[in-house]
């Protein structure tokens, strides 16, 4: 379909309470994503190959660390404007998406928040620019919902540290010129680490056969006593609330990420369902279509209404990390049906890469996963209104 | 080089059109406003000049307070600083009377206006200023460059293109050709967060009037429903459009 036809749910007339510069931001990044994204991005995940040549575009765009100060090379533009950005990127696809937010919140801010001034200054404006990209290795192999538990290692030789272990599930891998990785030192404690491309014994093999995000790369991180030097590590913040604190900047990026995928859905939807026509009248007249096409479009609402809110609280420092847990599940099931009721709507066509929604419905089934799970959400919101952990 | 870029605040292509008040005023609820396209082409032609050879890139728009978030975007995209003349713009004489005042204050080398507005299309603005300036004008311009004080202009001329050279101060009436589509600029954040910091001066009307007032507005009547013909009956295809469409 035609991205310029696209029309945007705005039900609740939220624009109203979005700002000139929050428009324009979103405009710009909703222009640059029917540009660059929209044209390539089904070759591209059919293929699985991840579109490299958008790099440069989201780096010109200003996707990479929009909410880093200037200074450091980015926009330095508030939350709801960083949500904006996210919700237009995953309009497109939520691997390009996550290439985004990898960058930015979990590279770019973790160096911002817990780096020297040193790697600030020599990080920061590469990353921006797309000179440098990042990962963030947490994840291992035997250790998901439960980070803490991490293998990977450290050991402090004096004049560098020896790291060891892998990391796996971990988005621009492949291609990642420097690692965020977060390993144990001697005592157990979680450090952040800059890992470099080219350090002896620093590997990362991709993962193929995904069914999901296709058009992102994803790979591994092997560490083989690896020589980290000690200006690598980032002094500011350790123990595990360190990395938590990226992936809250993350998890709030996709709770308006995820409404931008179910967005394209349904607007896909509506305008489907308006024109194929069956029984001699548009399928959207016929009341089982209107129903799905409505509860959507409620869904929507209140996911849009849930971010903005969760913008608000963060632009005030407020948004605390049960909060955004509940917007990221939220808004991302959210998406994940309306993704599955709008591929229902296209009845066989639904499933072809002439639409987008199968793909989206691919790509949401590991958003749903990834950056805590959608039980883990849960839990944390549990946890959050009575004071008991479940998950410890 | 200074540079001046004329924009307007238009309605959106994909706009839905409709009049309020006994059909006497343009309804502008749910309709997003633009950059006019043919003053956008002309933007980024200016954007060139600023980056290849050091020009200065100033924007104004004659409008109201609502007009700012239009501004902004072409500040944004590059332009150094906005004027904006605190009236409601009528038709194209109120408007050039208007911008001359900024134009003969500012002393700019160049003026880039587009061809016409996508609004009301009146395409007239550029050539009333030329002639209120006493400036050199090349209207329906496709491609301009510029060397000292020379212009090299294309400008589009029924059946094919006319390359003509002048010298600056300029005022083109600019269109697609200035920059093809692909060229046009997208803000980016940093550039929006530029945009907040620069000047956007707000300068009383110049005491002129409109030589026009509108009094009502008309849509186009609904298409009718198609009448198919069978391609062999010639007869009655000629008898519906003498009898019926009354074209031949």
């Amino acid at each position: 379909m035609d991205p310029k036809a696209f029309s945007a749910p705005d039900y609740y007339l939220l624009d109203d309470v979005l700002s000139s510069e929050h428009i324009m931001v979103r405009d710009a990044a909703r222009s640059w994503v029917n540009k660059a994204i929209i044209p390539i991005i089904d070759e591209h995940a059919q293929n699985a190959t991840f579109p490299k040549q958008v790099i440069g575009g989201l780096a010109e765009i200003g996707a990479f660390g929009p909410m880093i100060p200037e200074n450091y090379g980015g926009a330095g533009l508030d939350y709801i404007s960083y949500g904006l950005l996210m919700q237009e990127i995953e309009r497109g696809d939520s691997g390009i998406r996550s290439t985004a937010s990898v960058q930015s919140s979990l590279v770019m801010y973790p160096i911002y928040a817990y780096g020297t001034e040193a790697q600030k200054k020599h990080f920061l404006p590469k990353l921006a620019s797309g000179e440098y990209m990042g990962a963030f290795g947490l994840t291992e192999p035997n250790h998901g919902s439960n980070p803490g538990g991490m293998e990977t290692k450290f050991k402090d030789q004096g004049d560098h540290y020896l790291l060891n272990g892998a990391k796996m599930w971990i988005s621009n891998a492949p291609f990642a010129d420097v690692a965020v990785v977060w390993a144990k030192d001697e005592n157990g404690r979680i450090h952040g680490l800059l890992v470099e491309r080219g350090m002896e014994g620093f590997t990362t093999p991709e993962t193929h056969n995904k069914w999901s995000l296709r058009a992102s790369a994803t790979g591994e991180l092997h560490f083989d006593n690896v020589k980290i030097p000690k200006k690598n590590l980032l002094p500011g913040k350790n123990g595990l609330s360190a990395p938590l604190h990226c992936l809250d900047s993350a998890r709030y990026g996709i709770s308006w990420g995820a409404i931008g995928a179910a967005m394209d859905c349904y607007d896909t939807a509506l305008r489907y369902a308006k024109e194929r026509m069956q029984f001699g009248k548009p399928i959207a007249a016929f009341q089982l279509q209107q129903k799905k096409l409505a509860e959507m479009v409620t869904e929507i609402t209140k996911a849009q209404l849930l971010a903005h809110r969760l913008g608000q609280l963060k632009n005030k420092g407020k948004a605390s990390s049960a909060m955004i847990s509940m917007a990221k599940r939220n808004n991302v099931a959210m998406a994940l049906q309306v993704a599955r009721e709008s591929r229902q709507i296209l009845g066989a066509m639904g499933i072809s890469g002439e639409f987008s929604i199968m793909r989206h419905m691919m790509n949401l089934e590991s958003v749903v996963t990834y950056e805590g799970t959608h039980d883990i959400h849960l839990l944390i919101t549990g946890a959050d209104i009575t004071g008991i952990p479940a998950f410890k | 080089m200074k540079i001046l870029v004329c924009i307007s605040n238009v309605p959106d292509t994909t706009s839905k059109i409709n009049f309020t008040d006994g059909d006497t005023k343009f309804d502008t609820n749910g309709v997003q406003f633009v950059i006019n396209p043919n003053d956008e082409f002309g933007l980024t032609r200016a954007m060139w000049f600023k980056e290849k050879q050091g020009a200065t890139v100033h924007i104004a728009t004659v409008g109201d307070a609502s007009v700012e978030p239009t501004m902004r975007k072409a500040l944004a995209i590059g332009a150094d600083e906005g004027i904006r003349i605190d009236a409601v713009p009528t038709d194209g004489y109120f408007v050039a009377t208007q911008l001359a005042e900024v134009i003969k204050k500012g002393a700019y080398d160049l003026v880039i206006a587009g061809r016409e507005s996508i609004d009301y299309n009146g395409g007239m603005v550029p050539g009333i200023l030329a002639a209120m300036l006493g400036m050199n004008f090349v209207n329906t311009c496709i491609s301009l460059e510029v060397e000292g004080s020379t212009a090299t202009a294309v400008r589009e001329i029924d059946g094919g293109k006319e390359k003509v050279s002048t010298s600056l101060p300029l005022i083109i009436g600019g269109q697609k050709g200035l920059v093809e589509e692909s060229d046009l600029k997208i803000p980016n954040m940093r550039g929006i967060m530029m945009a907040r910091k620069k000047a956007l001066n707000v300068v009383p009307a110049s005491d002129s009037n409109p030589l026009t007032k509108d009094q009502t507005f008309e849509k186009p009547a609904a298409k009718g429903p198609v009448k198919l013909v069978d391609a062999g009956n010639v007869a009655e295809l000629v008898s519906l459009l003498h009898n019926e469409a009354k074209v031949i």
